[in-house]
């Protein structure tokens, strides 16, 4: 069971949250070729370490956040709010 | 290679079984290869043997960076099928429940092949109509599948219950589908390749891709450079990061699928039992053990550990469909990392570096496709040309959009 500590509420179980996938992930513009749009929609980082990625708390605030967790050993290793630029130290 | 009969048995076990010879070589690797494999897996083994016994490439190896089988291969819960709905996937995977159905002869090892039967349940009258189309699908595409009545249910699986919190109306089976064991497809693998002259190397991991220009030359080892011009990844949910050494960013997520087992009990239940709806599935292994098997945990992880939600998700399930179920002890509970694509279909094929190529992709069905895998991937290897019954697993299918959205993958929809 993972703890994820929401940025409004606190620590609270993982059966409070979403998982929402990766954040970070910039929409290209409407101009693009057909490899940026591709990689755009499919490609994913997928590290096996630190992973940066979306939380809902669905069953708690409603509101989304960001969770840097690491992917080998599912340690949580900071939350950060929707907008705040991604953790320096990640080895992905 | 030592042929295993009931001859053999009988001679071994009157002089004490003290001269039986190992099924496989440990090889040390060479400083280089025709053909490199990476993962020794059952689809890198496969691959390896179907190189070697097919295509008359020999001098190959398989790199496994720790010992043979022990990840998705040693993980699943040895469901072999071919009940799936775009005739792509139904083709390919039907093709490897052939190959299944005479792989202890192939091979000479018995795989316990159990044509027991996989049966899909539907608890609601739209489920069913679902499940009609399904199976309808999967008969226009030449395989065989029947839909089933409450009552054909009832008689097919004394210990279900049909009146749970999701009534069960009907289901359709593919009674040519079943277990086999996956140990021994492993080792009946690694046993032929190495008879035909394959290196299998364990403890050898990968580091890196020697690309020149655009050209795959080799892969580094903490053993040192291994020459090879055609090198094949089948390291399922290492992908991404094996790929990111020879700079593919590849369309995978890699996520933890948990299976458990109870304590053995005596036969109850013969035949395998999935439900789509409440994501669980069921079958009793020779030894007696109830198999349990659901959905994929939600978050990426390479952790191979599942954790308590989803387990508690899937054994609610299980408890309401099989009540007697509920006195079970749970003996051991695992998870394998799957590495799942967009469209729940596998990645074959050529990559955009020439003579590196890619399989994986199989996500929480790889298993099934273990002889196809091996097959298809030896002749795109031999040819350079993709196998016709994986041209639409395609990397390129992604640009194209020709996707190949497979919920019957899972059985389930994603």
């Amino acid at each position: 069971m993972l703890r994820l500590n929401c940025p409004y509420c606190g620590v609270r179980d993982e059966t409070e949250f979403v998982f929402g996938g990766p954040s970070h992930v910039a929409r290209p513009g409407f101009e693009v070729d057909d490899k940026t749009w591709t990689s755009y929609l499919f490609s994913r980082e997928n590290p096996a370490g630190t992973h940066l990625e979306r939380w809902g708390h669905v069953y708690g605030c409603g509101r989304w956040f960001n969770v840097a967790r690491d992917t080998r050993t599912h340690e949580v290793l900071q939350t950060y709010v929707m907008g705040a630029p991604p953790p320096d130290s990640t080895d992905a | 290679m030592q042929r295993y009969s009931a001859l053999s048995l009988a001679w071994h076990a009157l002089r004490g079984n003290r001269h039986w010879q190992p099924a496989w070589r440990d090889a040390k690797p060479r400083t280089g290869y025709e053909v490199v494999v990476i993962g020794g897996g059952g689809h890198g083994l496969a691959t390896a043997y179907y190189l070697a016994k097919k295509h008359g490439i020999r001098n190959v190896a398989v790199l496994e960076r720790g010992a043979i089988g022990l990840g998705n291969s040693g993980r699943n819960t040895q469901v072999v099928r071919s009940n799936y709905f775009y005739p792509a996937s139904s083709s390919f995977y039907d093709h490897s429940l052939k190959l299944y159905e005479g792989l202890s002869h192939e091979l000479n090892f018995n795989v316990m092949l159990s044509q027991r039967g996989v049966l899909n349940l539907g608890h609601s009258e739209h489920e069913m109509e679902m499940l009609r189309r399904w199976c309808n699908a999967i008969r226009m595409n030449g395989i065989d599948s029947e839909m089933l009545t409450r009552e054909e249910i009832k008689r097919l699986a004394p210990p279900l219950n049909l009146d749970g919190r999701y009534p069960v109306l009907g289901g359709f089976i593919q009674r040519r589908a079943g277990i086999c064991r996956h140990d021994a497809v492993v080792w009946g693998y690694a046993r032929g390749a190495s008879a035909l002259g394959v290196d299998i190397v364990q403890n050898c991991e990968v580091t890196g891709f020697d690309v020149f220009g655009n050209r795959v030359r080799g892969v580094s080892t903490p053993q040192g450079l291994i020459s090879a011009n055609r090198v094949v990844m089948s390291v399922a949910g290492y992908s991404s990061a094996l790929g990111k050494l020879a700079a593919l960013k590849l369309p995978i997520t890699t996520m933890a699928l948990q299976a458990m087992v109870t304590e053995p009990v005596k036969p109850v239940l013969n035949t395998m039992v999935i439900s789509g709806l409440v994501h669980a599935y069921v079958s009793q292994s020779d030894r007696g053990e109830i198999v349990i098997g659901g959905g994929a945990d939600a978050y990426n992880s390479y952790a191979q550990r599942g954790g308590l939600p989803q387990m508690r998700s899937v054994l609610g399930a299980v408890v309401e469909l099989f009540p007697s179920f509920s006195r079970l002890k749970l003996m051991r509970q695992w998870a394998g990392r799957v590495d799942i694509t967009p469209d729940t279909s596998p990645l074959m094929g050529l990559t955009p570096v020439e003579g590196l190529f890619i399989n994986c992709g199989w996500g929480t069905g790889g298993y099934k496709a273990i002889p196809a895998g091996g097959d298809t991937m030896a002749q795109t290897i031999a040819t350079g040309k993709p196998h016709p019954l994986i041209a639409g697993f395609s990397l390129n299918r992604f640009r194209t959009g020709a996707l190949v959205d497979e919920g019957a993958a899972a059985g389930v929809a994603h």
